[in-house]
């Protein structure tokens, strides 16, 4: 356990530049605004008031570090300053938000875990055969649809054809957990495609290599059946690599989600983002870029905690 | 290159399939019925017919003359990406690799930084600052990927700078610049090339996404992502337009990626077909 302490200690500091380094580029992301930042956020109509109320908000008439050190140190107390459009605290539009984005996405995964996997196995277990080729061809398909279109024709045949499930909105969690799932299924699907045929090309091609090993070969000769080899010592093997791309899939599906949300209209990350790219509301565009990145880095540090559980080898 | 096709029918199925694509995107305005932007009004969701073979859209432009004025677009889109990445990603990645040390240390880190973001999210984020735009939004996208050739180039550089020949030329008195240059580009190569066929899919996709979010091309200028957007508008009415863009983007990602995979079992080394 002490061990394991210590490499959380290791582990953080490796992830603390990265946060550092994150805050910058988020931060940064305004000088990229062309002209003056404080004339392109007011707007077109804007009151020379107005201008001057967002150039002393954002402090442009400072050097960019007192700039990024200030919003820094407000961001750290968890306060991410207010849109530019509602003049609501950000912090409470992503709060709002959030849990939306993260049902559909933590749906989509554990779709992608279900169907992928046993694909994956089965791919593997009949490598080269029609089987084989047949969910290869088929994970071609999954990797290059876009997921917003495939969205658009569930919700086609599903919602307004069928009328199984609703096309659009969204239940919180909370509320009804029966009326949150029906409405986060069909972009959880949507995004699946994606997941589903990333886990079984990985995992196919890391079961084939755990299968050709030498210690694979010994257990062929003493005789045990394919599927005990596979699922006694294949899925333990490369459990590693599933996890990697587990963890992958998660920014992968974070960032899908928000053009998924679009046609499903809800109101999530990825709809906040949009609105506020679009209308340069900039307090919100940082701070859902900054809250996914930091997602992003907190699943991957627990990922890594899993590996040392996962395999002994990992020191 | 003749034999590598003869024997790989998805490499020539994609190549040919990608330079007809080319080909049509040059010779657009030759080839289309119709202008883009030509509206009919009384013949607005018109079905398939003689006149228009994939009927009109809910302005009665012509749907095939949109799609095929969506390729130049789209491939401008993804080509544009794809070399403000490689225009940035291969130089920081060759110099942390040739260079290591601190120069090292700080590159890397930027490229495990800049990974971490979910890379639509960040392009968003990029796109929003430049203001919306194709060519912005492209820009935004070349940004992101570029971490992944930066790692690899450094990755490659890595293996290739300790061969034996780096060292003769180092000793004969090569630049930095040189051996950079003449010696580890060219040896490191390959897999790059792999990367930025695959990349060329996810940049073609990327546009699609960020065009039916509004933040790519502007009305009326076509593109396939922006028509599947106007199609979802009246997706209760005239659902069957959304298949024709549809396709088109998932066809061309499909060659992409298809390409991308036969080129690395001739080109890279270290994957092995199985």
């Amino acid at each position: 356990m002490n061990r394991r302490w210590r490499m959380l200690g290791e582990r953080l500091s490796q992830v603390i530049p990265v946060i550092v380094l994150a805050t910058i580029i988020v931060f940064g992301l305004l000088q990229l605004v062309p002209g003056d930042p404080a004339m392109t956020l007011a707007g077109e109509q804007a009151t020379d008031e107005r201008i001057a109320e967002i150039r002393h908000l954002y402090g442009f008439d400072k050097p960019f570090l007192v700039q990024y050190g200030t919003w820094l140190g407000h961001a750290a107390q968890g306060d991410l300053s207010r849109s530019l459009l509602s003049g609501e605290r950000v912090v409470t539009l992503i709060g709002q938000s959030f849990p939306h984005t993260l049902t559909i996405v933590v749906l989509a995964l554990l779709i992608s875990l279900l169907v992928g996997v046993p694909l994956g196995i089965l791919a593997a277990m009949r490598a080269h055969t029609r089987a084989d080729t047949a969910i290869s061809a088929l994970s071609s398909v999954g990797v290059a649809i876009p997921n917003f279109w495939l969205a658009m024709i569930l919700v086609t045949y599903f919602a307004l054809g069928l009328g199984w499930l609703p096309a659009t909105g969204a239940t919180p969690l909370g509320e009804s957990v029966v009326g949150s799932l029906r409405h986060a299924i069909l972009p959880a699907l949507a995004l699946a495609a994606g997941g589903i045929a990333e886990l079984t090309r990985q995992l196919r091609s890391a079961l084939l290599e755990v299968l050709s090993s030498q210690y694979m070969r010994t257990l062929r000769a003493k005789g045990l059946s394919e599927t005990a080899m596979i699922c006694k010592h294949g899925l333990k093997n490369v459990g590693v690599n599933l996890l990697t791309v587990i963890g992958l899939l998660f920014n992968r599906l974070l960032g899908a989600t928000v053009v998924v949300e679009a046609v499903f209209a809800i109101p999530g990350m990825g709809s906040l983002i949009v609105r506020a790219a679009i209308n340069k509301d900039f307090p919100v565009v940082q701070g859902v870029v900054l809250s996914m990145v930091l997602v992003v880095v907190a699943t991957n540090l627990l990922i890594d905690m899993l590996y040392s559980v996962l395999d002994p080898r990992v020191k | 290159m003749r034999g590598w096709l003869r024997r790989d029918l998805r490499a020539a199925v994609c190549l040919a399939y990608l330079a007809g694509l080319v080909l049509l995107a040059v010779l657009a305005p030759w080839i289309a019925p119709y202008s883009p932007t030509a509206q009919k009004g009384a013949e607005a969701l018109a079905d398939p017919s003689a006149a228009h073979w994939l009927g009109t859209d809910d302005l009665g432009r012509d749907v095939l003359s949109r799609l095929i004025f969506g390729a130049p677009a789209s491939l401008y889109a993804s080509f544009l990406a794809v070399s403000i990445a490689t225009g940035i990603g291969v130089p920081f990645g060759l110099l942390a690799g040739l260079l290591g040390g601190w120069v090292d240390r700080i590159i890397s880190r930027l490229i495990d930084t800049l990974l971490s973001f979910p890379g639509i999210v960040l392009a968003i984020g990029v796109t929003g600052a430049l203001g919306v735009g194709l060519t912005h939004g492209m820009i935004a996208c070349g940004l992101v990927f570029s971490p992944t050739l930066a790692r690899l180039a450094r990755a490659q550089t890595l293996v290739v700078k300790n061969e034996l020949y780096v060292d003769a030329a180092r000793c004969f008195g090569a630049s930095t610049g040189r051996i950079l240059l003449k010696h580890i580009l060219p040896n490191a190569v390959q897999p790059l090339i792999v990367q930025l066929t695959l990349l060329l899919a996810a940049a073609l996709l990327a546009e699609a996404s960020l065009s039916f979010l509004g933040l790519g091309v502007q009305v009326p200028q076509p593109s396939w992502g922006a028509m599947l957007a106007r199609a979802y508008t009246y997706i209760d009415i005239a659902p069957e337009q959304m298949y024709a863009p549809g396709f088109a983007i998932l066809l061309t990602a499909m060659a992409f990626n298809g390409l991308g995979e036969s080129l690395r079992d001739v080109l890279d080394p270290t994957m092995k077909r199985r």
